[in-house]
């Protein structure tokens, strides 16, 4: 089982890889604690989320990166009413939006650590939380976002 | 735009029908029935015999096959069978669009749309509805749980408030006008559930910033609307109204994935409306009316924005509930209660409804409304909306 207590229970949908391997870069990385996203060999553009071609450019050359500079909190929302069974007791959990406004502004989904009804503040800045699910079939990392 | 390329004036919808619409699970008749009532309602509103049907339209993957509903039906021929692909409610006014555009195209005649949508009988769109495994996008949010539409929807709301100082209590309007309509209208789930402020702002929080109220209803039931071309309007029972416009898409990159659509508090209707507008031939200050649907009320916000009706700046105050509401509000919207209040028919009520307010039949008319506008599905892509209009607009 997972070394840190997981923010949300166990017993959600659990995510695997896309079968056509799209976005398995993102996946191995996490499983090794780096947040890797597309950057096009061609232009180097940032992409997210994955697709098989730059939006930039039109190149099919695409590479993947570590993202740099600072995250911030683009958005958020509070769930109160839980929708999956294995949420009925574990409610509010607090889901941001983060943006990476050095790397092109991508924006990822994750919880917030810590209480859950504490104040956001979009705009603040948040450091990635590697929650592993080492005791899953396969095996997954999730990236949870903390206060800075 | 060339005019000689626009829809404007060339088909009629000439017929509207919904069957009963009940609370999700209280239908006491299959989906499918539910459809052929609401078919026979329209072809009857219309005067028209439902044999002459030679063509459907239909959107969000509407389960009831086009196929069985012309063998049910006994139809002499099907000529024209389409789908609005993706968007969910987005695609309602897009599939009058394609309905119209059939009949203009010459492929049909008598084009029938319809939604039909069991929520008790099939899934319910308001519960997560995934398996224990997620693979492609949705890998990169259902596990921080978000599942439903009203978490999908939320953080665009949010941001909405934050970029443009919008207040809870413009949401609040936006909900306590479709209930307010609903208490007109003997049709509507929440007929008889009258809403004040003071009990939507003690409603339990769903997903912040979405109260209860501030959500749609999960519902059974079907809606109809008969499209036949232009000319052919006079002829028939009902007072005629016209497509004056309606358009599809969405704007750069609206579906990047995993929430990376770059303008992202936006219901999509920023690049739709001035096309709307062009097509139809009239400006937000022509629109009488306006259903705008509700998924949640931060996207009706955006979409009366985006569509012009006021600014950012000017929402607050021009999204007051006294405003919003027939027959003396300046923006009368969802006037039959939409689907907040009158029934999630998946926004074919709303386009009922439109026609309704131009013939002067809605529970709650506008004077004299002979343009009506709809915007079908914020937030989503495709978003579509349409304007309708009477014999004066022409
Ligand atoms: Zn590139």
């Amino acid at each position: 089982m997972s070394d840190s207590p997981s923010i949300l229970p166990l017993g959600l949908p659990e995510p695997v890889p896309q079968p056509d391997g799209l976005d398995a870069p993102y996946w191995e990385g996490v499983r090794r604690h780096e947040l890797l996203v597309q950057r096009c060999n061609a232009c180097r553009g940032w992409q997210w989320g994955p697709e098989w071609i730059c939006h930039h450019c039109l190149s099919f050359d695409i590479g993947w990166d570590s993202v740099v500079g600072e995250a911030r909190i683009f958005s958020w929302e509070r769930v109160w009413h839980p929708v999956h069974p294995g949420l009925s007791g574990a409610v509010p959990y607090t889901v941001l939006l983060v943006e990476f406004p050095e790397s092109g502004g991508i924006r990822m989904v994750g919880n917030l650590v810590g209480d859950p009804e504490q104040d956001v503040p979009i705009g603040a800045t948040v450091l990635p939380a590697f929650e592993d699910h080492d005791g899953a079939e396969p095996p997954f990392t999730l990236v949870q976002w903390k206060l800075a | 735009m060339s005019r000689e390329r626009s829809i404007r004036g060339k088909v009629a919808l000439a017929g509207v029908g919904e069957s009963a619409y009940y609370k999700r699970g209280g239908a006491p008749d299959a989906e499918f029935k539910l459809g052929l009532q609401a078919i026979l309602a329209a072809c009857d509103d219309a005067g028209i015999d439902p044999r002459e049907i030679d063509g459907f339209a239909s959107y969000s993957n509407d389960s009831n096959d086009p196929a069985r509903f012309a063998a049910a039906l006994g139809l002499p021929e099907l000529r024209f069978a389409n789908m609005v692909w993706g968007g969910g409610g987005g695609g309602g006014s897009g599939a009058i669009g394609n309905a119209a555009a059939a009949i203009a195209a010459g492929y049909a005649d008598c084009v029938v749309v319809y939604r039909a949508l069991a929520q008790g009988q099939n899934y319910r769109f308001g519960q997560g509805n995934f398996p224990s495994k997620v693979a492609g996008e949705s890998a990169h949010w259902v596990p921080y749980g978000i599942m439903s539409p009203a978490q999908m929807f939320a953080m665009r709301t949010t941001r909405l408030m934050h970029e443009h100082g919008i207040d809870r209590s413009t949401l609040r309007a936006v909900s306590m006008a479709s209930y307010h309509h609903a208490q007109n209208n003997p049709r509507a789930v929440m007929h008889g559930r009258p809403l004040d402020a003071a009990s939507y702002d003690e409603s339990r929080w769903i997903v912040e910033p979405f109260r209860l109220f501030d959500c749609c209803l999960e519902n059974d039931g079907a809606a109809a609307v008969v499209l036949v071309p232009a000319e052919r309007a006079h002829d028939l029972q009902q007072k005629p109204v016209y497509l004056l416009g309606t358009t599809q898409g969405s704007e750069y990159r609206a579906g990047a994935g995993v929430h990376n659509n770059p303008d992202y508090a936006t219901s999509s209707f920023k690049t739709l409306a001035p096309r709307l507008y062009a097509m139809a031939g009239v400006q937000p200050s022509d629109v009488d009316v306006v259903q705008s649907y509700e998924n949640f009320t931060g996207g009706v916000v955006m979409s009366l924005i985006e569509h012009g009706f006021c600014s950012y700046e000017s929402a607050n105050e021009a999204l007051a509930f006294e405003n919003l509401i027939a027959p003396d509000g300046g923006l009368p919207i969802n006037t039959s209660g939409g689907n907040l209040a009158e029934c999630y028919m998946h926004g074919l009520e709303l386009i009922v409804e439109a026609v309704r307010q131009v013939r002067g039949s809605s529970p709650n008319p506008v004077t004299d409304a002979e343009v009506s506008l709809v915007s079908s599905g914020p937030m989503v892509s495709n978003a579509t909306n349409l304007i309708v209009g009477a014999e004066s607009t022409l």
